[in-house]
C-alpha cells in the first residue's frame, strides 16, 4: 500500500511538472459497482485526482446492460460525459462512426501503445481505420468457474478439477442443503456462463465457427448440442439461486451457500474483499477445468469529442494516465482484472490471477465474445439464453433458435 | 377588412360575405396559439412520422437511410420476446383497468357515506399515487421478496409450509406487477370516482330515499349511468397508463424471470439502446402506436365527439 502511495505521488509530480495545467474536472462514467469494483475505481479517482484534477465519479449502478443506454442517450443527446467504460469491440462502432468519440491516436503513439499493449487484438479492438479511439485498462476473461473449498472438505469430497466432476458430486452437495451452482438473474449472466460452457465443451474451433464466422451448421450441430445439454445440467443444478446481480451470486459461493458459481475473473475481486485466500478458501478453474482457453475481453475508456480545448487535453492526459504501469498495477490488483501491459510486476499474485497470467503469456487466447458479435445479435442470445435459463425448455428448441439467430447474424 | 381578404374572395357562396370569417375571428387568441399548433404538428405529428418512417429502414445506433421494407416488422413478429410483451400488456392492461376501476369505484363510495376522518383515509389511499413507478417497483420487489417479505412474515407467524413467490416465476410474475400496479393507480380513480360521486346532485338521493329505493341499488341504477363520463375519462387515464408500462417492470423484474414479465415498452427500449437497433424500436413503437389508434380513437370519437353534435 505505501509503495502504491508513494508511486501514485510520484506519477502525480511528474504529471504535474509535464504538464503544468489547470485543474479540469472529469466526468467519468462507469458500471462498476460491486465493492471490489468500486474498490478498484477508487484506485483510478486517486490517481488522477493526485494530477491535480479533479475525478468525478458517474457510476450508474445495474450492469452494463443499464448503463451502456443512458451513456448512448447522454452521448447521442448531446450531453456527453468527458469518458466512459465500455467493454472493448463493437459496442461503440457506430459513435465511432458518427464522430462523436476523441481520437486518441496522437496519445497512443507519444506512449507507444503499439508496443506495449499485451494482447494487442486489446489495442486492435479500439482500432478503427487506422485511428485509435479507446484507451484500454484491463483484461477480463469469462472462462472461470469459481469453488468454496469449504463446501466440499465438508462433505468429505475432493474439491473438483473440472466441470464433469462438478456434475458428478452436485447430488450429494444438493442433498446437503446447498444450491450447487449459483446464477444471477441477468440475461448477460446466464448468456456468459453459456458462451463458458460452449468453449469448454464444444471446443475453440466450434466456439469461434459460430461466434466468429456466424456459422449456423455449426450452431445447429452435434457439438453445440453437448453444451446445450450441459446447459439444460447447469440449469438444473442452478434452482433456487433467486438473486439478480452478479456479485450476490458470488457472495452465495463466498458464504458457502452455494457451491460454485460460473462467472469472469472480476469475481475475484469480491473474494479478495472479503478476504478470502485463493487455494485455501476457494479453486478458480479456467475453462472449467476441460479446455483452459481465456477470452481477453475487457474494459476500455472511450472519451467522446468535446468543444472545449483545455477539456480535450485533460481527458488525453487521463487516457496515458490509464496505462501508466503504477496505475495498472493498483487498479488491476484490486479489481482481480489482468493488466494489459506484459512489463508491469503485478508484485505477489495470488494462485488465480498467476494461472490467468501465464495463460496469457503462453497464448492460450481468443477473441472476446462482444469483440465478435454485434449488440444486436448479443442481445437475442441474452434473451433466448434468459428464456431458456428460466424455464423449462427443451434443449433442442433452443438450439434450433440458437442457430436461427446466428444464421441472421450482422 | 374581411371583404379583401382572398379566401373570401374566393369564397363561392356570396350570402357568406357579409358575415366576418371565421378564419379572422378572434385573431389575438389564434395568433396566441399558434406556438401550441407549431409545438403539436412538429413534436407530436412531425417526430411520429419521423419515427414511422424510420422503421423501414436498417438503422443501427444512428438512424440511416437504407430500406429494407417491411424486415423489421417482420423480425418482430417472429421474436418470441414481443409476443411475451404483448400478452404480458394484455393481461396486465385489462386486469388493472378492470380490478382499479372497481376497487377506485368502491374505496370511493365508502368515503362517499360521509365516514369519519375522511381527509386522513384519502390520503392514505393517495399517497401511493405520489410515488414513482421505481420506487413503487423496488418496494414491491421487496415485499414480494419470499426471504424478506409477505412470505417470509407469515411463515414467522406459525405457517410453515406457505410459499408466496411469484416474482420468480414464469407463470405469476406479471401478476406480482399487477399488484404493485394497482396499489399504485388505485387511489387517483378513487379521488376522481369520488369527484365524481359528489357532483352527483342530492335531490337524486333524496328522490331515491323517498321512492325506497336501497342504497347499493341507487349506486348501481342511477349513480353509476350518471357518471359514465367520469367513468371513460378514468379508463383514458388508466389505459394510456397501461400502454406506457415500463419503469415499474424495469424496476421490479427487469423482464425476468428469464423475459417472463417483458413489456413492449421495454421491448423498445431494449431494441434502441441495448441493441442498438433503432431500426426494430421503431416498428415496435409503430406497433405499440397503431394500437393505440386502432382501439383508442373511435372510441374516444364516439365518446366525446358524438356529443358536440347531439
Amino acid at each position: 500500500m505505501k509503495l502504491t502511495h508513494s508511486l501514485l505521488g510520484a506519477t502525480a509530480l511528474c504529471a504535474m511538472t509535464a504538464t503544468a495545467a489547470h485543474a479540469v474536472d472529469l466526468e467519468v462514467t462507469h458500471w462498476w459497482t460491486s465493492g471490489g469494483e468500486a474498490n478498484a475505481v477508487s484506485k483510478l479517482a486517486d490517481a488522477w485526482n493526485a494530477t491535480g484534477n479533479k475525478w468525478i465519479d458517474g457510476a450508474i449502478a445495474g450492469g452494463g446492460d443499464t448503463a451502456r443506454p443512458i451513456m448512448i442517450s447522454r452521448i447521442l443527446g448531446g450531453d456527453p460525459m468527458d469518458a466512459f467504460q465500455f467493454n472493448h469491440g463493437r459496442q461503440a462502432e457506430e459513435l465511432i462512426q458518427a464522430g462523436l468519440l476523441l481520437d486518441l491516436t496522437d496519445v497512443a503513439e507519444a506512449n507507444h501503445w503499439k508496443d506495449i499493449v499485451q494482447p494487442s487484438s486489446l489495442l486492435d479492438a479500439c482500432t478503427y481505420e487506422g485511428k485509435i479511439y479507446c484507451a484500454p485498462i484491463n483484461i477480463h476473461s469469462w472462462q472461470w468457474m469459481w469453488l468454496n473449498n469449504k463446501v466440499y472438505e465438508d462433505l468429505g469430497l475432493p474439491v473438483p478439477t473440472n466441470w464433469n466432476e462438478f456434475v458428478d458430486t452436485a447430488d450429494e452437495v444438493a442433498a446437503a442443503g446447498k444450491i450447487p451452482l449459483a446464477m444471477g438473474g441477468q440475461p448477460w449472466q446466464q448468456a456468459g456462463a453459456f458462451n463458458v460452457l460452449a468453449t469448454a465443451i464444444a471446443g475453440q474451433d466450434a466456439y469461434l465457427a459460430v461466434n466468429r464466422d456466424k456459422d449456423e451448421s455449426v450452431a445447429g450441430g452435434p457439438e453445440f448440442a453437448k453444451v446445450f445439454e450441459a446447459a439444460a445440467q447447469a440449469r438444473e443444478l442452478s434452482q433456487g439461486s433467486n438473486v439478480q446481480d452478479w456479485n450476490q451470486a458470488t457472495n452465495m459461493v463466498i458464504t458457502g451457500d452455494a457451491a460454485a458459481q460460473i462467472m469472469g475473473d472480476w469475481a475475484q475481486g469480491e473474494f479478495a474483499l472479503a478476504g478470502k485466500t485463493a487455494g485455501t478458501d476457494y479453486t478458480c478453474l479456467p475453462g472449467l477445468g476441460l479446455n483452459a482457453i481465456l477470452d481477453a475481453g475487457g474494459d476500455a475508456f472511450y472519451f467522446p469529442a468535446q468543444d472545449d480545448p483545455e477539456t480535450t487535453a485533460a481527458q488525453k492526459e487521463l487516457a496515458a494516465l490509464l496505462l501508466q504501469p503504477e496505475t495498472q498495477v493498483a487498479f488491476n490488483a484490486a479489481k482481480g482484472s489482468l493488466p494489459i501491459r506484459g512489463d508491469v510486476d503485478m508484485g505477489t499474485v495470488n494462485d488465480c490471477t498467476k494461472k490467468g497470467l501465464e495463460l496469457l503469456a503462453s497464448g492460450n487466447v481468443m477473441p472476446a465474445g462482444t469483440t465478435l458479435l454485434s449488440p444486436d445479435t448479443n442481445q437475442q442470445v441474452n434473451d433466448l439464453l434468459t428464456e431458456f435459463w428460466a424455464s423449462d425448455m427443451a434443449p433442442a428448441d433452443a438450439q434450433a433458435r440458437y442457430a436461427e439467430i446466428i444464421a441472421s447474424a450482422d | 377588412m374581411a371583404v379583401t381578404h382572398p379566401a373570401e374572395v374566393a369564397a363561392p357562396d356570396a350570402a357568406r360575405v357579409r358575415r366576418p370569417s371565421r378564419l379572422l375571428r378572434n385573431i389575438p387568441a389564434k395568433i396566441a396559439s399558434i406556438p401550441m399548433v407549431l409545438i403539436a404538428l412538429v413534436i407530436f405529428v412531425g417526430c411520429t412520422a419521423w419515427t414511422v418512417f424510420y422503421s423501414f429502414t436498417k438503422s443501427g445506433m444512428l438512424p440511416r437511410l437504407q430500406f429494407v421494407g417491411l424486415d423489421q416488422y417482420d423480425r418482430l413478429w417472429s421474436t418470441p420476446k414481443w409476443w411475451t410483451s404483448i400478452e404480458n400488456l394484455a393481461i396486465y392492461g385489462v386486469l388493472s383497468m378492470i380490478l382499479t376501476m372497481a376497487l377506485g369505484f368502491f374505496l370511493a363510495t365508502l368515503l362517499d357515506r360521509k365516514v369519519r376522518g375522511e381527509d386522513v383515509f384519502r390520503t392514505i389511499f393517495l399517497y401511493p399515487f405520489a410515488l414513482s413507478f421505481i420506487v413503487t417497483g423496488l418496494a414491491w420487489q421487496w415485499i414480494l421478496n419470499p426471504e424478506f417479505g409477505i412470505q417470509a412474515v407469515v411463515r414467522s407467524l406459525g405457517w410453515e409450509g406457505f410459499s408466496f413467490d411469484p416474482l420468480h416465476s414464469r407463470e405469476l410474475v406479471i401478476y406480482g406487477i399487477l399488484i404493485a400496479g394497482i396499489w399504485q393507480g388505485t387511489g387517483l380513480v378513487m379521488c376522481i370516482m369520488l369527484a365524481g360521486l359528489r357532483g352527483i346532485d342530492e335531490d337524486i338521493w333524496k328522490a331515491a330515499r323517498v321512492d325506497g329505493i336501497p342504497t347499493w341499488k341507487t349506486y348501481t341504477h342511477v349513480v353509476i349511468p350518471m357518471m359514465r363520463p367520469v367513468f371513460v375519462t378514468t379508463l383514458v387515464l388508466v389505459a394510456s397508463g397501461v400502454i406506457k408500462l415500463y419503469d415499474l417492470v424495469k424496476a421490479q423484474t427487469d423482464g425476468g424471470p428469464g423475459g417472463a414479465s417483458e413489456v413492449p415498452a421495454k421491448y423498445v427500449m431494449d431494441s434502441m439502446f441495448g441493441a442498438q437497433n433503432l431500426g426494430q424500436g421503431f416498428a415496435a413503437s409503430t406497433m405499440m402506436l397503431l394500437s393505440v389508434v386502432i382501439i383508442l380513437i373511435p372510441w374516444a370519437y364516439l365518446e366525446f365527439g358524438g356529443k358536440k353534435r347531439g
